[in-house]
């Protein structure tokens, strides 16, 4: 293999690292809070919100803004860790 | 000034600025017509992506079908921007570096094959629409009730506006009218909500004002009111759903991957200059659709608890203004069945004497909460904008699936440039005209169609698209065979459990894993998933410079700029 597909390889482990965390984080706030754990977390209540009501309907989406603006800064980081950067 | 000389000013007035951006933004070449030459900041393609997306559907639907349906609703919520997540870190990035106009385009290129390339339009056709033919509607619902106009020559307005931008901008019109409408109807979305959050409960924001207390001195949490206020009626508590854990499942991963694999949206991240700007407006895309979207769950409860109070248990000779404008429209229906006068609004069907069509939630909410003239305008203005929006972008991909993956990828590989653009202006004219006619004769099944237009998406496209970029050997026997087994999978159980081309429509409990027809699109796209690896098993490998063509589309840098080969 040469130098630059050694790079590349690299680069694309990295990369599939950072998906495979920040899906599994996607997974679990809408999917794992928000259905299939709804009703154990509403017994819990902060301020007029039962906790799994409240991931289902507000805060998976926060997270989701969240999920992708952290993989922006993540990929501009490994962009010029790797000097993909432009 | 009435609510009626409102509405014209501000309809005119945004009518006018996108008639305006479109002739200061009219594309002079094919790429211009399908990509806006490539040059969109994240920002305005974040902004456009946004009214792109978010259709009539989410502006004056979502809101309405949440406050019935209650924790059911979430799976629109989740689903239409948990797909957002998928796009950004799964398909976005690497669909720009590939850096062609449409998504056939990739697919034709990346599994080598025309066939490929043909069963791609054939999807992206099918899905758009089945998407577009709602939006019009839509359009003529919102001028028959605001501006007292016959539906179907609202539509016709509609019609006429789209094709004038449409046709003459192509995609840079397209992107910049979307980057106003986009402003219009989070403006007339938001001002509403604020108004009635402080109204009900004090606090300004509505994402907050639906968890606080509500206004009126007895310290209960708005919420807890509603839930109380449901279970008196006989309905389920708002907080709990009446659908199964495995049915809401399936409905948000078809939601959200259908989401990721629709044309119309994919195709806005061809505009931006660089993969890190795809990448970015993603992110920036989602931040302004979760601006609406996580304040129409609190629009819901408002729009609920507001309706309880001024109806239920109520004299019906007592009734506001609004309940008898909008009886005229059809949207609302009181029956009085046991003669007492009173309105009886209750799960039990045989005593409900209240109908609530969903759409009224948001377009008379402003009228039950007493809000003044210009605010129900704007409500009128912010619902063209989004249905207006949505309905240009779905056109320009009908467009260009014709004029470049048909004609010029495959029966007219020579046509000149010149020739393309007006081949594309000529294709989106029929494809408004085709709207057109559905949203004037809308066919029974449309409107049960277009919550599956995400299924057709998800079983179709998307594990087209990720195996193409995710694994390398991927061939394109297994890809066209995943693709046709998939929407045909899709297409069957449609019209089997939600339309009844097959037959009676069978019961509820026939349903594949207890599954409905809404989340089917999950168990056709895993089965997509399935048929194309065992079939890439036993096909050959793809030629070497498929496969180098993959390794370089993995690496943002060096992107060139959108181009034809």
């Amino acid at each position: 293999m040469s130098e630059k597909q050694k790079k590349a390889t690299a680069y694309w482990k990295e990369n599939v690292r950072y998906l495979f965390i920040l899906l599994s984080i996607w997974f679990a706030v809408s999917f794992g809070a928000g259905i299939l754990f709804k009703d154990a977390l509403n017994t819990i209540k902060i301020g007029g919100f039962k906790l799994g009501f409240w991931f289902a309907q507000q805060g998976s989406i926060y997270v989701f803004v969240v999920l992708i603006f952290v993989y922006v800064r993540l990929m501009n980081k490994l962009d010029k860790k790797y000097g993909y950067n432009e | 000034m009435s609510v009626q000389v409102w509405t014209y000013l501000l309809v005119g007035i945004t009518f006018a600025l996108y008639i305006g951006i479109a002739i200061w933004s009219r594309a002079g070449s094919t790429k211009e017509f399908y990509v806006a030459g490539g040059g969109v900041s994240p920002l305005a393609n974040g902004m456009a992506t946004a009214a792109d997306w978010m259709s009539a559907a989410s502006f004056i639907s979502m809101a309405g079908i949440i406050a019935f349906a209650g924790y059911d609703g979430s799976v629109y919520l989740m689903g239409w921007t948990g797909g957002y997540v998928l796009l950004a870190l799964l398909l976005a990035p690497y669909l720009r570096k590939f850096g062609k106009f449409t998504v056939p385009d990739f697919i034709g290129d990346r599994y080598y094959s025309n066939t490929a390339r043909m069963v791609a339009v054939f999807c992206a056709l099918i899905v758009s629409f089945t998407y577009v033919a709602g939006q019009m509607r839509g359009v003529g619902v919102v001028f028959s009730r605001f501006l007292q106009v016959d539906i179907n020559t609202g539509v016709i307005i509609g019609m006429v506006i789209v094709l004038f931008y449409a046709v003459l901008g192509g995609m840079k019109g397209i992107t910049y009218t979307q980057v106003a409408q986009y402003c219009v109807l989070i403006f007339a979305f938001m001002v509403p909500a604020i108004f009635i959050s402080f109204q009900m409960t004090g606090n300004p924001i509505p994402q907050l004002g639906m968890g606080s207390t509500l206004n009126d001195g007895s310290g209960t949490f708005l919420m807890d009111r509603l839930n109380g206020l449901s279970t008196e009626l006989g309905f389920a508590e708002y907080t709990d759903g009446s659908k199964s854990v495995i049915d809401v499942f399936a409905i948000t991963l078809a939601l959200m991957v259908g989401t990721a694999g629709l044309p119309h949206v994919i195709v806005r991240f061809f505009t931006v200059k660089r993969v890190k700007d795809a990448r970015k407006s993603a992110g920036l895309a989602l931040l302004l659709i979760a601006i609406l979207y996580t304040t129409a769950p609190a629009v819901s409860v408002f729009a609920k608890m507001n309706l309880i109070n001024t109806v239920s248990n109520k004299e019906y000779s007592l009734m506001p203004l609004w309940f008898k404008n909008w009886e005229e429209t059809g949207l609302l229906g009181f029956e009085d069945k046991n003669k007492d006068g009173i309105i009886q609004y209750v799960a039990d069907k045989d005593k409900n004497e209240l109908t609530v069509d969903n759409d009224i939630m948001v377009l008379a909410n402003p009228e039950i909460a007493d809000l003044p003239a210009w605010v129900i305008a704007l409500v009128a203005a912010g619902g063209l904008a989004a249905a207006l929006s949505t309905a240009a972008g779905l056109l320009l991909v009908i467009s260009s699936s014709v004029s470049h993956d048909l004609i010029k990828k495959v029966f007219k590989p020579n046509i000149s440039e010149k020739g393309e653009l007006w081949a594309a202006r000529g294709a989106a004219t029929v494809a408004v005209i085709i709207a057109g006619y559905f949203g004037i004769h809308p066919p029974g099944f449309v409107a049960a169609v277009v919550a599956l237009a995400f299924g057709l998406a998800a079983a179709s496209f998307f594990p087209a698209i990720v195996l193409g970029i995710f694994y390398k050997k991927m061939n394109k026997e297994g890809a066209i065979g995943g693709m046709v087994v998939g929407i045909s999978l899709m297409l069957f159980y449609m019209a089997k459990f939600k339309l009844g081309w097959l037959g009676e429509i069978p019961d509820k409990s026939e349903w594949w894993f207890g599954i409905s027809p809404e989340g089917f699109g999950t168990v056709a796209m895993i089965i997509n998933f399935i048929v194309a690896l065992v079939i890439n098993r036993f096909t050959p490998a793809p030629p070497e410079n498929v496969q180098e063509i993959v390794e370089n589309i993995r690496i943002p840098s060096g992107a060139a700029e959108a181009v034809d080969h």
